[in-house]
């Protein structure tokens, strides 16, 4: 009875939620909840693609920035001559390749070698683009034709929809399944049969374009972009943390990590924004130490308790 | 030439010790108590800070500020890894989890400590000048406290190496870094041994900033991330727990930066971070690593 409920009740919510946010820029006059809506749809596509490979695999990587500002430079170089929705699949595509190149040279690398590696990349791709922009094209910024908040509203919603979506398709496939055996060992993986390195690569790829499309969309919210704005270290923390936060064991819980996490941030922002930082580093050391699974440990325990009291 | 070669190398050497100091402390806190310390460079921050606000509000001079930060510091490291790392440890089901958790938690640190150190300083820059005069090195000017910090640097890094290798403390951190449970069936205290080298390693962080301060350069809050990845690339190039090639890491590194910022300033980030890249492939071990 209890299985039958959760098979049907998901997809409901999903749709209910769905159509909540196709109907909200008509119903909602004020601009701020549309905004304050993307800003949450930015983390929580950013955060699902992360746990697309880091999460099965605990390949940490803190690379997110990087992928998120080749989607915004893609977005600023094209910007002027094509719309969002080609926009945004090109900067998803330039993130693939660079996560492809990258992938395939460093994801021999074993645990935190490939996490000290993947931070790196993200300053190597910003001085090398600063440098380029000073010394070669002689600008340090770029101007980028901006949307309008509802346009970028409904590109936030349709690159959350992609990556969910691809999330669900890649946990149900063998690709999730070998994802999940490197995660458990990788020796025992290789000897089933998985391709270890493939399999890391292009779905470390694929993780990387949902964040690529993500910048390219986000992009068009500012008029004015230069390589630090694009590649702020940010994105990187933002995602682990929002990760950590929510667990990874199960969909919806990225996803109400990074909500809840963004609702918070935007509350606090304006009121305290130093103490904001402060309070989000507490949160994580507390997080880390006490609820290691994150809310969905949480959340898992009681609704196991509530299962079993009849 | 000959003299454009020499003022390469000093200039290089002269980095180079600083980033050695550092990259020993960070390979400590990796190497011996496990925890990727991504909040390494905010303690160089604070220990910049600290001894910037010695000399500016009560005038003790960098060098005399070192004797209240070493222990300082020293105690602030042993004391978060009491209250944080120990408990994590022991809770964690594996190596290989508190691996990622300690990693994971030292971003919350990273977090705390920089944003404590923005509402005490606050975000304009800060510098002073010390024992800024030149030098004449075999023909090359340099100015007095980069050599200072060199000796300085040199001296630490030593003093430690001695420390690790002759006394019954040393060879109880050198246990621990090889196995720490092998260590604690031995009789070593192995949660004191764990936190007193991450005590030793924001010590040593700490400081790194007390004497780049002196080097006349910004200090703001957020310049410890780039102290880190320093730290981490010269630890991979001198293999992981290894001073003496942390020190021959840290000079490379010094040298490379000094060769590369002297024609294209804005690259020697990438340049650091390609010989990163090329190591990890052919080197995994580091130069000196087994």
């Amino acid at each position: 009875m209890i299985r039958l409920r959760e098979k049907w009740s998901s997809p409901v919510l999903l749709i209910v939620l769905l159509l909540l946010l196709l109907a909200l820029p008509a119903f909602v006059p004020s601009g701020y909840t549309v905004i304050l809506i993307t800003n949450i749809l930015m983390y929580v596509v950013l955060t699902l693609s992360w746990a697309i490979f880091s999460g099965p695999t605990g390949y940490i990587s803190l690379a997110p920035a990087a992928f998120f500002g080749v989607g915004v430079y893609a977005s600023a170089i094209l910007s002027s001559d094509l719309p969002l929705f080609v926009v945004a699949p090109i900067g998803g595509a330039g993130s693939f390749v660079l996560a492809y190149l990258v992938g395939s040279l460093t994801l021999r690398l074993r645990g935190m070698y490939f996490t000290m590696f993947t931070f790196g990349l993200v300053e190597l791709v910003r001085n090398s683009l600063h440098w380029w922009e000073v010394n070669i094209t002689g600008t340090v910024g770029r101007l980028i034709i901006s949307a309008d908040n509802t346009t970028v509203f409904y590109g936030m919603v349709a690159t959350f929809l992609a990556v969910l979506f691809a999330s669900y398709l890649i946990e149900r496939s063998k690709f999730g399944l070998a994802l999940r055996s490197i995660g458990e060992s990788e020796e025992a993986a290789a000897h089933s049969g998985v391709n270890v390195n493939r399999v890391k690569v292009v779905m470390f790829a694929v993780s990387a374009f949902f964040m690529g499309a993500t910048g390219a969309t986000m992009s068009m919210r500012w008029t004015y972009i230069d390589p630090t704005l694009a590649f702020n270290i940010q994105y990187s923390f933002m995602p682990v943390l929002m990760a950590i936060f929510g667990g990874m064991g199960h969909l919806y819980a990225p996803i109400t990590g990074a909500a809840i996490f963004s609702l918070l941030e935007e509350f606090l922002t304006t009121r305290f924004p130093y103490y904001y930082m402060l309070l989000f580093g507490l949160t994580l050391l507390v997080v880390i130490l006490f609820m290691p699974h994150g809310l969905e440990g949480v959340i898992e325990k009681w609704r196991k308790k509530i299962l079993r009291s009849p | 030439m000959v003299v454009q070669f020499l003022d390469i190398a000093i200039g290089g050497l002269l980095t180079g010790g600083i980033y050695a100091l550092i990259a020993v402390g960070f390979g400590l806190q990796y190497g011996v108590a496990r925890v990727l310390n991504i909040a390494h460079g905010e303690f160089i921050m604070l220990g910049a800070y600290c001894t910037w606000t010695l000399f500016t509000s009560a005038g003790v001079t960098p060098l005399v500020s070192m004797l209240f930060c070493a222990p300082f510091f020293f105690a602030i490291g042993f004391v978060i890894h009491r209250i944080y790392y120990t408990p994590l440890r022991t809770s964690s089901e594996s190596p290989a989890v508190f691996e990622g958790n300690s990693m994971l938690a030292s971003f919350g640190l990273l977090f705390v400590v920089q944003n404590l150190a923005l509402i005490i300083w606050g975000s304009p820059v800060k510098g002073y000048s010390y024992m800024a005069f030149p030098v004449q090195l075999s023909g090359a000017v340099f100015s007095a406290n980069r050599i200072v910090t060199l000796i300085a640097s040199v001296i630490l890094g030593s003093a430690f190496y001695v420390f690790l290798m002759s006394t019954r403390m040393g060879k109880a951190i050198r246990a621990a870094a090889q196995d720490p449970n092998a260590a604690e069936l031995m009789g070593v205290r192995i949660n004191r041994v764990l936190a007193l080298c991450f005590g030793f390693g924001v010590m040593m962080a700490a400081l790194g900033g007390l004497l780049l301060s002196m080097t006349s350069i910004m200090l703001s809050p957020v310049m410890g991330m780039q102290y880190t990845l320093i730290a981490i690339i010269v630890v991979v190039l001198g293999g992981l727990g290894n001073i003496k090639g942390s020190f021959i890491g840290g000079f490379i590194l010094g040298l490379v930066g000094y060769v590369v910022s002297s024609s294209q300033p804005g690259l020697s980030m990438v340049a650091y971070y390609l010989i990163f890249l090329f190591l990890l492939l052919v080197r995994p071990t580091g130069l000196l690593g087994k």
